[in-house]
């Protein structure tokens, strides 16, 4: 008599899914992560130190998991949220007070936090073991690319509650870029833009302006970081963190004495 | 938040914090003493005579459970609700207050940081760290019965620092406790402890259900936080009510620590470009092909240091500078201390132009006639600001070829002019850091140049 297990393996939907049998011996623990496309992003197999805790420290892999708990918070969020001047404000009120998604908001904003450090330790232990050395260089770069997405998305996500805590944090933090050399209206060598003795580098044309989109931090402002944190910013990690996987593959995998 | 508490209202709030909190360092107490025991790394620290029973030998299992058992008695008293019988004393309190500012807390840090790495082989030892580890904890939760330490350390956003420092402790002593182990091994002509094993594992199951244990740990810790402590929200944004102090997100408030040595377009754009430009340098800069995939500090001494001076002593305390320890007017507040926005102090701001012209010479500083042509003017100014642009370009341009016939001979060699160059520029850069934190304290030196014509102010 076939349990219900084996009637649910034996069906054609599973096997149609799943076209090996369970992964319980050598052979096929192999198959499933060649077929699997989640787990294909592994090798077959790994050396057995590369994986040890204590070397590893598993940050690289938590701070991957915690961008896909922002993704899929942050959609959620996002069905609530409208990024007007009007309604960022009440609708996380709301969400705070009236809609009873529980603690949606606070996983999304501590797993931001979280991904920051997650991210440090991260490059602080591939740091400490020389695994940027040859022939990882570009992936450490890669690296350094995916940690400056990574700050600027926890940047421009601070902003979107529109409290006296975000747009003021914004607004110290976007205030430096008037002091960019050459392109900000009070960095040094604004002058050196001129055209028929007009300034071209104002606080109405100026990296700070780029940024803002409008001379103080506004609803043009709103509008820009929230395209940038639910789309640009998200869409560049994910090509980066593709990059990012697909060589730590090519340049010898996961690191390790050579 | 504690505005408008009575000081009964606060203390049985923290007590409901701290009974938990000792508690769990109880538990974290008992269980490292259990593991001790079941794995059979006892050792007997000594042996106390006991009447009747004759010597008993205290183990480091003993020691430890005996420890969980006091926490676990401040746990009780605190949940009691006599939290102030779990204070540090207010003289002390006062002391650390009157005694720390920016100078202290840079000098102090930087301090314990060296000492840290010139006797890492005593700190890492398990029973050192493990005290050290209590140590903070305990002195966290003493520190949290302080109704100012707790307004600044508990505010929500603030939370992640907290965590960071401790998480950080930890990981610095796993990453250098390997780090020594390699090292005397390597010593000993031994390869390191990756080397020892290069057996291979599947990934099915070896690596997978690590992923899956980890995934479901994280998920859980991150409901527990979330459930714990709610996501700030306070009032509506409001462009004409600035708050005092006004803080960007914790992570770049080293940067905005820096704007107190610095003009914003140094702290705010060019340092913090050379800092991304720089760390995706070092694997181009970093000749040295020993300690590729093991911990090693002794292999790579010099890579080594320069990256923790970068990240642990600059980047990390002058966060936890600018998060817990600015307050109001980004005035510096010790970490007792209320963060009262009237408090006054003294801010003198020297500039070396003036004191070449003014204090040394006696004369006013040169200045272009009105109505002269632009050339002029820039003429005049680089007249008056000769010797700050002298001593900056000479950091610059005339240090790294004397590094490079003296201290970085080798180094010179090895890596030729243009790699050369940009390690020595990024170093610079990075030392100015320091350089201008002591002018400051010691001279009040705000700029070696001085241009705000042209906002060009170092």
């Amino acid at each position: 008599m076939p349990g219900l297990g084996d009637i649910i393996r034996e069906s054609q939907i599973w096997k149609s899914i799943f076209r090996h049998p369970m992964p319980v011996d050598r052979r096929n623990r192999i198959v499933v992560v060649l077929t699997n496309f989640f787990l294909h992003l592994h090798p077959v197999s790994v050396k057995k130190q590369g994986i040890a805790l204590s070397y590893t420290w598993c940050m690289g892999g938590v701070t991957f998991f915690l961008f896909l708990v922002e993704t899929v918070t942050g959609v959620l969020l996002m069905f609530y949220y409208r990024p007007t001047v009007e309604w960022a404000y009440t609708d996380i009120q709301m969400l705070r007070d009236v809609h009873s998604l529980g603690i949606l908001r606070e996983i999304h904003r501590w797993g931001a936090h979280a991904m920051v450090i997650t991210v440090w330790l991260h490059m602080y232990r591939v740091f400490l073991t020389g695994s940027y050395k040859p022939p990882r260089e570009f992936n450490w770069v890669v690296g350094v690319f995916l940690l400056l997405l990574t700050l600027l998305l926890s940047f421009t996500g601070y902003l979107l509650p529109w409290d006296q805590l975000a747009v003021w944090a914004i607004t110290v933090g976007s205030n430096m870029a008037r002091a960019t050399p050459v392109i900000g209206h009070e960095g040094p060598g604004q002058q050196l833009l001129t055209l028929g003795g007009v300034d071209m580098i104002t606080n109405a044309s100026d990296a700070r302006f780029a940024l803002l989109g409008a001379r103080e931090v506004g609803e043009e402002t709103l509008n820009r970081f929230y395209i940038l944190h639910c789309i640009a910013i998200p869409l560049g990690v994910a090509l980066l963190l593709a990059i990012h996987f697909w060589r730590v593959r090519k340049d010898g995998g996961i690191s390790g004495p050579l | 938040m504690t505005h408008g508490l009575t000081d009964g209202q606060f203390f049985s709030m923290v007590a409901s914090f701290l009974g938990p909190y000792y508690l769990a360092l109880a538990l974290m107490n008992g269980l490292a003493a259990l593991y001790l025991w079941r794995s059979g790394q006892l050792k007997t620290w000594f042996s106390l005579p006991v009447p009747g029973l004759g010597k008993v030998a205290i183990t480091n299992s003993a020691g430890w459970l005996l420890l969980a058992t006091m926490f676990a008695i401040l746990g009780a008293i605190a949940g009691s609700g006599w939290v102030s019988m779990l204070a540090l004393p207010e003289g002390l309190r006062d002391a650390i207050n009157q005694g720390t500012g920016p100078v202290v807390y840079s000098l102090g840090t930087t301090a314990m940081l060296v000492l840290l790495y010139l006797f890492r082989s005593f700190f890492v030892k398990p029973v050192v760290a493990w005290t050290i580890w209590n140590l903070m904890w305990l002195f966290l939760g003493l520190s949290m019965t302080d109704s100012d330490f707790y307004e600044i350390v508990a505010k929500p956003d603030n939370v992640p620092i907290v965590m960071l420092v401790f998480l950080l402790a930890f990981f610095t002593w796993l990453g250098t406790a390997r780090a020594v182990e390699n090292d005397d091994r390597i010593a000993r002509g031994e390869p390191p402890l990756e080397k020892l094993d290069d057996e291979k594992v599947l990934v099915w199951p070896d690596l997978v259900y690590i992923e899956l244990i980890c995934m479901i740990a994280l998920m859980a810790f991150l409901i527990f936080w979330a459930i714990a402590l709610p996501a700030p929200l306070e009032e509506a944004a409001n462009q004409a009510k600035t708050p005092n102090p006004s803080k960007a997100p914790w992570y770049f408030l080293g940067l905005q620590e820096m704007l107190v040595y610095y003009d914003p377009w140094m702290a705010g754009v060019v340092l913090p470009s050379m800092i991304v430009a720089g760390l995706m340098a070092i694997p181009y800069l970093d000749f040295n092909k020993k300690g590729n995939g093991y911990y090693t500090i002794k292999e790579r001494p010099f890579s080594y240091t320069v990256f923790q001076f970068g990240f642990l002593e600059m980047w990390i305390t002058l966060i936890v500078l600018g998060t817990l320890l600015r307050g109001p007017n980004w005035n510096f507040f010790g970490p007792y201390e209320h963060w009262d926005a009237h408090k006054v102090e003294a801010l003198i701001n020297v500039y070396l132009s003036d004191l070449w012209w003014k204090d040394l010479l006696g004369m006013s500083p040169p200045v272009a006639a009105a109505g002269s042509s632009t050339l002029t003017q820039i003429g005049y100014i680089i007249y008056r600001e000769w010797l700050g642009i002298v001593l900056v370009l000479g950091y610059f341009i005339v240090l790294p070829p004397i590094m490079a016939l003296t201290v970085f001979r080798s180094f010179y060699q090895r890596m030729g002019f243009v790699r050369f160059m940009v390690m020595t520029n990024l170093l610079l850069f990075m030392a100015s850091l320091p350089i201008k934190m002591v002018l400051r304290w010691v001279f009040n030196l705000k700029y070696l140049i001085t241009i705000p014509e042209y906002f060009l102010n170092f």
